[in-house]
């Protein structure tokens, strides 16, 4: 009767051996997770970073290069201090930050590294290297941060930061991760990708206390870094750092482009800050220090900063009459009238003196062929289909819209068309007579520096630019690919273009003679933009230029903010600048020390009191 | 002489080719378990535990020659005399042992480590065999049941107070063969109703369970006679059903020791727990087993086991090593041996003439598959962490002889099987 259970016995044999055939099949076959689990034990992800990119100036000079820096990393189980004011004495860390540090890491990960002090700099980590091997689970992990040979540029270059979290959800490419350096603003935003190279990765594996126990799969998933390309860009660094120091004291900016080439070879912006206090240990804090400062040295000027044009504006006006042939540019114009006030007399005017005296009521005759061409017999829509003409071709040279200068940040100014008069006056309720201050460069015109320097450039091409731009090529293992930028024409014609120079050749002799350069021929315009304040502070000084007037190397616009007339502190702001670049220094002799003249102008500290 | 040539002729050859299988397996396994990449010590080096295994087994192989020329007869006449000698050496533990993990289950001399539990199991099996096959006696009688639980009590009790609940429990291993002999079924009925009523209760809310409780009641008195103390019968049922569910909280968190709760909670109520803490040993142990896939790592390729990833490793959770490595595959090949060995140890008791014999080799199957179940169920997560070997496998000089003591004691009362028809 008992026979029966020798099957039962038999029985629960055999299904427990079932029960784990199946189990395990189930553990090992069917599920995966704890593969991935066994991988993410023992597999520890080393990060290489690789070297940002430099950046060189055109004569190829060191502007920009990497430090080493270390951060001081602790595993936590592996990591005792006895006595813990001793060791922040030791590493220069206050013992709030190094508790709080401490157990952060501890709660990322007790066997797995953390930050314990970020940013040693190379002095920081010589004095403190030697403590490093008395302490059990501390090792130095070196990266770089930015450095920079001078001072300056500033605003054009930009600076580094971690990667914020907003950019970390709007980055599709997934390549950045928390932590991780990218460019803020400037070339460093702009080249970004140029610039980071890429990060290498190597797989190690690990025991269950840390201990690295060889390479994952011999190697065969990592991947070296790959270092950024370098920049050249085409900044003259000597001569950038000319600008800076004459525009010290002072709110303007400086823009200097080639024409030939549309490169900018200083581009200067005041006030400014220096680049290598926003990169490093204390950025957060110098950045605050900064952003809060009253002057706004954050403010790029140079593509920033909107103005009206004054009277430089008078060349685009000509330009633009002549190219719509409503003048001829010998054509004399007998102007007898006053429409508004005027430094030059009543008189018979041709284009070139128009310039050379910026006669205002010779401009309102010129603006206002361009304006009423008689072909509608209705005043009112006449002035209307020579507005939409007038801002066309006011647009072609760049004007009311970005000119593409490769860093973020470039506004667009304003260049003012029917819309506009139609919203502020009302459709067929305006005419020249509504608008005629724009002849002068006053009224809802907007201006850059960058795009008057830009002007400058298309005149001494006699009708054409180039996009300006920063960068002109990229090195990559000594290998050098240059970048290319569009031509853009201004006008149907350029036969006129003489009569123009010819003008603003004179003008400098006459409103700007403190600027003359001996045996250098500058062709420019002054120029003054209202500041916009209705008191005594003086409107701003505004000149552009180029120079020689034959194979022109050199176009300038300089604003010097409530410096008053154009002649002075402008104009001889950019005839040192011209200068400097052709003769490749500054030639002193006779009575009036240009230099001195414009450093010793304080602006500034005038407008603060 | 041809009494010399035809020895072996009885001896079961299947058994031992499973033996030295099992065993030459495990100690590739403890040298798996072992080994460093970047030592990369020797199989043989007596520094690491795949070498002291060698010795082990060496040793085992002499004990097994002993018994072999020992007289089949000894272990039934003397099993008192052993049980006894074993009993005061649990309680001589208890008193100048050494405390290992916590549990005082071992005597040093030396360097020399035994643990007297191991070979308890074997000698409680010979006492009980032996007390059954006094004629006349059924298992079916109350007297008799007593005394029986209280040979088993005895050993139990003991080990319970080292504390090591998972060498006690193996005790339990021999209800197979009281099975076998005709313990009757209700009590294994009842034991397995009390611990799946105690899993429940983990799983489920007392309430819920309340409630099916109070729905089985209500139908066993509609269904029986309606007569008062039937109905009286099932009531005081149905209130020791119910105490024992609030008994099973408070067991849980009052009696038992804070790691046997986390042990119990890792496999009911696994997100409880912390993986990084408690839920460590189990989560380790279940990824290197996992982690094997079909046909494993290979030998010596397993990162959990060779980064130290599973706590005792060679030990008690060997097992994980084989899976890691071998997969599926090793896995199933391994748990086949055993069901085999097993199969082929309740055959060889069934052909068994004495009832002493049969019972002991229902004994030694017993005791091989209760190891096996719980110790591969533990690394699996299917059974709470108990510190029990894996027989023949795991790393340790007491659990190997033990086994094999035990295998080779019924071998060779197995190959005498014919004489003792003659006695009878």
């Amino acid at each position: 009767m008992l026979e029966h259970r020798r099957l039962v016995i038999q029985g629960l044999f055999i299904l427990t051996g079932l029960v784990f055939l199946v189990r395990l099949f189930a553990l090992q076959v069917t599920d995966s997770t704890y593969r991935l689990k066994a991988e993410r034990n023992i597999i520890q992800t080393i990060i290489e970073y690789p070297f940002r990119g430099l950046i060189y100036d055109r004569n190829k000079e060191l502007i920009v290069h990497n430090e080493p820096i270390y951060d001081i990393m602790v595993v936590p189980r592996d990591f005792y201090v006895e006595d813990t004011a001793a060791f922040c004495e030791l590493f220069r860390i206050d013992e709030a930050t190094f508790l709080e540090n401490l157990k952060e890491a501890r709660e990322y990960s007790s066997v797995k590294p953390s930050p314990l002090l970020k940013k040693i700099s190379h002095r920081e980590y010589a004095s403190i290297q030697d403590h490093l091997y008395q302490f059990k689970g501390l090792f130095a992990n070196p990266r770089t941060v930015r450095r920079y040979t001078q001072p300056m540029l500033a605003h054009q270059l930009g600076y580094i930061g971690e990667v914020s979290q907003r950019q970390l959800d709007r980055d599709s490419s997934g390549y950045y991760r928390s932590g991780d350096f990218i460019g803020i603003t400037g070339l460093e935003e702009q080249y970004e990708e140029v610039l980071r190279g890429e990060r290498g990765k190597s797989f190690r594996m690990v025991n269950v206390n840390g201990i690295a126990k060889g390479s994952f799969k011999n190697g065969e998933l990592d991947t070296a870094s790959v270092a950024g390309k370098n920049l050249i860009t085409t900044i003259d660094m000597d001569l950038q750092a000319y600008a800076e120091k004459l525009l010290k004291g002072k709110r303007g900016s400086v823009v200097a482009i080639e024409p030939s080439t549309g490169e900018i070879l200083v581009m200067a912006s005041s006030p400014s800050y220096n680049p290598n206090e926003l990169s490093g240990k204390y950025f957060g804090k110098n950045f605050k220090e900064i952003e809060k400062d009253t002057l706004s040295p954050l403010f790029n000027r140079a593509i920033m900063a909107t103005y009206p044009p004054g009277s430089i504006f008078k060349t685009v006006q000509a330009l633009i009459a002549l190219d719509e042939q409503v003048i001829g540019p010998y054509e004399k114009v007998n102007v007898n009238k006053y429409y508004m006030g005027d430094h030059a007399d009543l008189g018979i005017y041709d284009v070139a003196k128009g310039l050379e005296f910026s006669s205002n009521n010779y401009f309102y005759e010129v603006m206002r062929r361009v304006i009423n061409q008689k072909e509608s017999a209705n005043y009112f829509k006449d002035s209307r289909l020579g507005m939409e003409k007038w801002a066309e071709a006011v647009r072609k040279f760049g004007f009311g819209s970005r000119l593409g200068l490769d860093i973020p940040g470039e506004v667009a100014g304003k260049v003012p068309d029917v819309e506009t008069y139609d919203k502020m006056h009302g459709e067929l309720r305006w005419a020249y007579s509504t608008i005629y201050s724009l002849s002068i460069g006053q009224g809802e015109m907007l201006v850059t520096p960058l795009q008057v320097a830009n002007l400058a450039a298309i005149i001494a091409n006699e009708g054409h630019y180039i996009t300006p731009h920063l960068v002109k090529g990229i090195e990559a293992k000594g290998e050098y690919t240059p970048l290319e930028f569009e031509k853009h024409e201004t006008g149907k014609g350029t036969d006129y273009y003489p009569a123009i120079i010819e003008g603003m050749s004179r003008a400098v002799k006459r409103t700007a003679n403190l600027a003359v350069i001996p045996d250098i021929e500058m062709v420019g315009k002054t120029g003054t933009a209202e500041n916009g304040l209705k008191d005594e502070t003086l409107d701003h000084s505004v000149f552009m230029a180029y120079a020689p007037r034959e194979n022109p190397q050199i176009a300038v616009a300089v604003y010097v903010e409530n410096a008053g007339w154009g002649g002075l502190a402008a104009g001889i702001t950019a005839s040192l600048i011209i200068e400097k670049h052709i003769r490749g220094f500054i030639n002193k002799k006779g009575w009036f020390d240009k230099e001195n003249y414009v450093l010793e102008q304080r602006y500034l500290e005038a407008v603060e009191n | 002489m041809s009494r010399e040539g035809n020895y072996f002729a009885n001896i079961d050859w299947l058994v031992i080719f499973i033996y030295l299988l099992l065993t030459i397996l495990g100690w590739f396994n403890i040298y798996a378990s072992v080994y460093d990449p970047v030592q990369n010590p020797d199989i043989f080096d007596l520094s690491i535990n795949s070498g002291k295994q060698l010795l082990w087994i060496g040793t085992g192989f002499v004990l097994i020659l002993i018994i072999l020329l020992l007289d089949f007869r000894i272990y039934e006449s003397f099993s008192p005399l052993f049980y006894g000698i074993f009993l005061l050496l649990l309680i001589g533990v208890l008193l100048f042992g050494r405390e290992v993990n916590g549990a005082k289950a071992w005597f040093e001399i030396g360097a020399f480590r035994l643990q007297p539990a191991e070979f308890t199991k074997f000698v409680t099996a010979l006492f009980l065999a032996r007390y059954l096959n006094t004629s006349g006696l059924k298992l079916t009688q109350l007297n008799v049941q007593f005394k029986v639980l209280l040979i088993l009590a005895a050993p139990i009790a003991l080990i319970m107070l080292q504390p090591d609940t998972g060498s006690a429990m193996i005790f339990l291993a021999l209800l197979i063969p009281l099975y076998r002999e005709g313990f009757p079924a209700i009590y294994l009925i009842v034991g397995i109703s009390i611990v799946v009523l105690f899993i429940l209760t983990l799983l489920v809310e007392n309430l819920f369970i309340f409630i099916g409780l109070g729905v089985l009641f209500v139908l066993f008195i509609l269904i029986q006679e309606k007569k008062w103390n039937k109905i009286l019968g099932t009531l005081v049922v149905f209130i020791f059903i119910t105490s024992f569910v609030f008994a099973t909280d408070y067991l849980l968190n009052n009696v038992l020791k804070n790691y046997q709760r986390s042990r119990i909670e890792a496999i009911f109520k696994p997100d409880l727990v912390d993986p990084q803490a408690e839920g460590w040993n189990l989560e380790q142990s279940k990824i290197a087993i996992g982690s094997g896939g079909f046909s494993g790592k290979g030998f010596l390729e397993g990162t959990q086991t060779k980064f130290g990833y599973v706590p005792e490793q060679s030990t008690d959770f060997i097992f994980s090593t084989l899976a890691e490595e071998h997969g599926w595959l090793g896995s199933a090949f391994v748990i086949a041996l055993f069901i085999v060995l097993v199969s082929r140890l309740s055959f060889i008791a069934e052909r068994q003439k004495s009832p002493f014999a049969r019972f002991f080799g229902y004994a030694v199957a017993g005791i091989i598959f209760f190891h096996f179940t719980i110790n591969i169920a533990m690394t699996m997560g299917l059974f709470p962490v108990v510190g029990i070997p894996l027989p023949f496998f795991s790393y340790g000089g007491s659990s190997f002889w033990s086994f094999t003591v035990m295998l080779f004691v019924l071998l060779k009362i197995d190959m005498h099987r014919a004489e003792v028809l003659m006695r009878n």
